[in-house]
C-alpha cells in the first residue's frame, strides 16, 4: 500500500503527513511534485496544509490549476480516495471535488489550537475505525474555515450523511461555543457523493503522536489503510 | 489591445466580517452616517483581441473560471480600449 503526499510551492504541511503516514502509521508514503504528471501508482493522495500559492487570489485557488491536479482530480472521479487537509479542503472546493467554500473565520483571526470534533458518520473509508459520536481531539491551524454552502447543498450534506466531523465540545456536544470559526452546522469535515473524497478543517497528521498531545488523528488514516487492505484482498 | 476591471465581491448573501469590522470601526470614529462596507478585490488586466466583444468574452470567462468562486462570490467586468502607449500604465 502506498500513499502520496502532493507538495505544492507553500505546502507546510507536507512532512509531517509524510511523517505521520510512513512512521507512525507505518505504509508506504511518497511524496508528489506539483508539476509532475505521475501518480507514482499510489493507492490514496493527500493534499495537505499549508499556504499553497501564498493563499494569492483564494486559498487553493491557484494550486487547483497545478499539473499534478489534472491527476488528482482525475484518480478521485474514477473513486480513488483523497484527503484534503486544510489547505487540502480549500483546494478540494476550488477544485470543484468537494461542495461549498471555506470563508474568513468569522472573527477575523487566525486560530491555532486543539479543538474537539465529533465523528457524525463512521461509514466511510476514512473513519471505519472510529466510534460513531466519538470526541478526536485534534489541532486547527487556519484563518479561513467557515465552511459555507447553499442550503440546498447543506440540506443533501445532511441528508446523505456527508457530513463526517462537527466541532464539539469535550462531550460531543455540538453548541456554537464549541464553533472556532462559524461554520454552517459547525461542519469541520465532509465527503462528496461517492464518499472517496475527505475534506476536513482540522489536522490528524499533527495529532498522531502522544508526544505531540494527542494520537486521536491516526485513527483517520488507520481507517483509510484498513479499508484500502479490504479492497486489495 | 483592451483593458479590462474586474470587481470581485462578496455574494450578498454572505456575511462580510471583513466590511462588518471596517464599518465598525468607522462608527467608533463618529461616522455614523456610514452603513453597509463590502470589501473586495479590483483586478486590472490587459487583452488582445480583434474586437471588443471579442474582449469582454475572454474576460467574463477569466473572471468566471479563475478570479472568482461562484460559490461565495459575484464579480463585475469592464472592458474598454486603450491605445498602445497607455498600455502598461
Amino acid at each position: 500500500m502506498k500513499i502520496g503526499v502532493v507538495v505544492f510551492p507553500g505546502s507546510n504541511c507536507d512532512h509531517d503527513a509524510y511523517y505521520a503516514l510512513k512512521h507512525e502509521l507505518g505504509v508506504e508514503a511518497v511524496f508528489l511534485f506539483h508539476k509532475e504528471h505521475d501518480l507514482k501508482g499510489v493507492d490514496a493522495i493527500v493534499l495537505p496544509g499549508g499556504f499553497s500559492y501564498g493563499d494569492y487570489l483564494r486559498c487553493g485557488a491557484i494550486a487547483r490549476f497545478s499539473p499534478i491536479m489534472t491527476e488528482v482530480i482525475k484518480f478521485a472521479q474514477s473513486g480513488g480516495p483523497v484527503i484534503g487537509i486544510c489547505n487540502g479542503f480549500q483546494i478540494l472546493c476550488e477544485a470543484g471535488l468537494l461542495p461549498g467554500a471555506l470563508l474568513r473565520n468569522r472573527d477575523l483571526r487566525f486560530i491555532s489550537k486543539h479543538v474537539g470534533i465529533r465523528v457524525v458518520n463512521n461509514r466511510t473509508i476514512f473513519t471505519g475505525d472510529l466510534e460513531s459520536g466519538a470526541v478526536l481531539h485534534i489541532p486547527i491551524a487556519h484563518g479561513e474555515g467557515n465552511y459555507h454552502a447553499d442550503p440546498d447543498v447543506l440540506a443533501e450534506l445532511n441528508a446523505e450523511g456527508r457530513v463526517v466531523f462537527q466541532y464539539c465540545d469535550d462531550h460531543g456536544n455540538v453548541t456554537d461555543e464549541a464553533n472556532p470559526n462559524g461554520s454552517q452546522f459547525n461542519i469541520a469535515g465532509i465527503v462528496n457523493a461517492k464518499g472517496n473524497v475527505l475534506g476536513m478543517m482540522p489536522h490528524p497528521e499533527r495529532a498522531c503522536s502522544t508526544l505531540l498531545g494527542s494520537h486521536d488523528g491516526l485513527g483517520i488514516f488507520r481507517s483509510l489503510a484498513h479499508s484500502l487492505e479490504i479492497v486489495a484482498a | 489591445m483592451y483593458k479590462a476591471e474586474v470587481n470581485v465581491t462578496l455574494r450578498p448573501a454572505i456575511l462580510d466580517v471583513q466590511g462588518k469590522t471596517v464599518e465598525h470601526a468607522l462608527h467608533s470614529l463618529g461616522f455614523n452616517s456610514v452603513g453597509h462596507v463590502r470589501i473586495g478585490k479590483h483586478i486590472t488586466f490587459e487583452i488582445e483581441a480583434a474586437s471588443l466583444e471579442e474582449a469582454q468574452k475572454i474576460a467574463r470567462q477569466v473572471s468566471e473560471q479563475v478570479l472568482s468562486n461562484p460559490v461565495m462570490e459575484d464579480f463585475a467586468v469592464t472592458v474598454h480600449e486603450v491605445i498602445a502607449e497607455e498600455a502598461g500604465a
